[in-house]
């Protein structure tokens, strides 16, 4: 029974007839769809895992006349590519979510912000968007979708970047609060969630909350979709049971000698191999937004680190100072105790560094540098060190 | 007074996108689309046409990697640097372009049909190394298909 929680799921590519839950859901008073949300315990799946119906519910409640869905297709986490799969797979499961959304908080404009390096999938988009319109058309409803580029800016993904990138600005995050379900694009309440993340929205209105909640654990309830690369005989993208521990993981996808394990990409944490079988894949333990990478023995954590570093480095937007200087210093940092300019005991100073980073940085960028940092130092001390 | 040269293709975006704030990126994507860079003349007559300051063009353009304000080639190749890549020989395909294009990373040949430069993850870690010439992604690179794969760009004149 060694692999009883490494569970195969198939809802969010499950190919499925959309407009007879779009024809379900116009019938439905909008609050009833939010509590439908709220009851299945779906956290938003971009990594932050905000609970999706709490968002929603939040939305329904401004008063405004002009409110948004943005579906954030900006994947760019290192080792996250499933949200490219879900769109070029089953993209009218995506704009059918939005819409839910758009029924469930009253909007009637909506934006999918795809990122540049998924500019392939644009004309295919384009496609499924003209026969979603003529759906909604059949159906009377107003609500309309436009697609909107990125340009290769990683910091385009965190939520309020991602607005004034549309509102076409420099995507610099804003300070928060207030929330975008407050004012979000163009000053407005606006729903932002990520590409899986509405497409489970449709697949809950579809079989019910209750049978979402089945799956999963009590803090994380339902199916996720990973992106599963590194040393692995298995890379690729699978939808898998939440509650799975890193051991239980490691066992499906390992080569046999995996010695860590990156947890939610560059901005996640790393789980060494004596921590695999207490730590859960989850929002009880290691949270993820789909990325999972496995190094085996023959790599250098320090690589690894360097190369985190060097991409912080160059994505921080460089608005606030703990984020554009932290990332520059730690990255000159671990070089220098590399090279031997700096002592074993300078490693601490960087911690703390980080740790300031976390405490002080204006957004999730700055304020996550520390987590793979943290657990990839203290782990793999002798590794940064010599 | 001075004259002002009409821009057409920058009128044209215009047009095509509107003229207010939120056109500014779509302009300017399609500016590099058709150019593979956006000119000084081109950021101010895009700032005239959108009746914002020229530095605000510019201020935006330059926080965008893929809206280069530096020349480049007809295709550019961009080589993720990230670690699935950086682990799956991204160096040895970096090495074999040089090599074959006979221009360093961060250059462009001076036919100006290649620029050769490094990205950020860009979300095929599962089939590394991987690359984009201009929007076309290329994944499972060894140095013979990147090879297989530049001498059909070599043939397009």
């Amino acid at each position: 029974m060694k692999d009883k929680h490494v569970k195969r799921v198939d809802l969010i590519f499950e190919k499925i007839e959309c407009r007879d839950v779009l024809e379900k859901i116009i019938d439905m008073e909008p609050d009833a769809i939010c509590q439908e949300i709220l009851e299945s315990d779906l956290k938003g799946r971009g990594g932050a895992g905000f609970p999706t119906g709490m968002k929603w519910r939040f939305g329904s409640q401004e008063e405004s006349s002009i409110k948004y869905i943005v579906c954030n297709a900006d994947e760019g986490e290192p080792g996250t590519f499933k949200d490219r799969e879900i769109l070029d797979q089953v993209p009218g499961k995506v704009f059918c979510g939005m819409a839910i959304a758009a029924r469930a908080v009253g909007a009637k404009a909506g934006y999918v912000y795809l990122r540049g390096e998924y500019k392939f999938l644009i004309p295919k988009l384009n496609e499924e968007l003209a026969k979603f319109h003529r759906t909604m058309d059949e159906f009377n409803q107003n609500f309309r979708i436009q697609v909107r580029l990125g340009s290769g800016a990683y910091i385009c993904g965190e939520e309020s970047a991602l607005f004034e990138s549309i509102e076409g600005k420099r995507g610099e995050p804003r300070n928060k609060p207030p929330y975008p379900t407050t004012s979000g694009l163009f000053g407005k309440p606006t729903i932002i969630n990520n590409v899986e993340t509405l497409v489970y929205t449709v697949m809950i209105m579809k079989y019910g909350a209750s049978h979402f909640k089945e799956l999963g654990t009590k803090d994380s309830r339902g199916s996720k979709v990973f992106s599963v690369s590194g040393d692995t005989p298995k890379a690729g993208i699978f939808e898998l049971e939440l509650g799975m521990s890193v051991n239980e993981f490691v066992e499906e996808f390992g080569d046999g000698d995996t010695k860590a394990v990156q947890v939610g990409g560059a901005s996640g944490f790393c789980v060494p191999r004596k921590r695999f079988e207490e730590t859960i894949i989850g929002f009880e333990g290691v949270p993820t937004g789909g990325s999972m990478k496995l190094f085996n023995s023959t790599r250098s954590m320090y690589n690894v680190l360097h190369n985190y570093l060097d991409f912080f480095t160059e994505e921080s937007c460089g608005q606030c100072t703990p984020c554009r200087v932290g990332c520059q210093q730690l990255l000159k940092g671990v070089e220098a105790v590399k090279r031997g300019d700096k002592n074993s005991k300078y490693l601490d100073e960087l911690v703390k560094l980080a740790k300031t980073m976390k405490r002080a940085s204006k957004c999730g960028l700055g304020q996550s540098v520390g987590n793979a940092f943290g657990s990839i130092v203290e782990n793999f001390k002798e590794e940064i060190i010599y | 007074m001075e004259t002002i040269i009409e821009n057409e293709l920058v009128r044209e975006l215009a047009n095509k996108h509107g003229r207010t704030r939120e056109s500014l990126i779509p302009i300017l994507q399609d500016l590099v689309v058709q150019y593979r860079f956006l000119s000084k003349k081109d950021m101010v007559d895009v700032a005239r046409e959108l009746d914002i300051s020229a530095a605000d063009v510019f201020g935006t353009a330059t926080f965008y990697t893929f809206l280069d304000t530096e020349v480049r080639g007809k295709y550019i190749i961009r080589i993720c640097k990230t670690i699935s890549c950086a682990m799956k020989g991204k160096n040895e395909i970096l090495s074999t372009i040089e090599d074959i294009l006979k221009i360093k990373l961060g250059e462009t040949s001076s036919d100006r049909k290649f620029s050769l430069l490094e990205a950020n993850c860009i979300g095929w870690c599962h089939k590394a190394p991987a690359m984009l010439i201009n929007d076309t992604p290329y994944t499972e690179l060894t140095p013979e298909k990147v090879t297989e794969i530049l001498r059909e760009y070599i043939k397009i004149q």
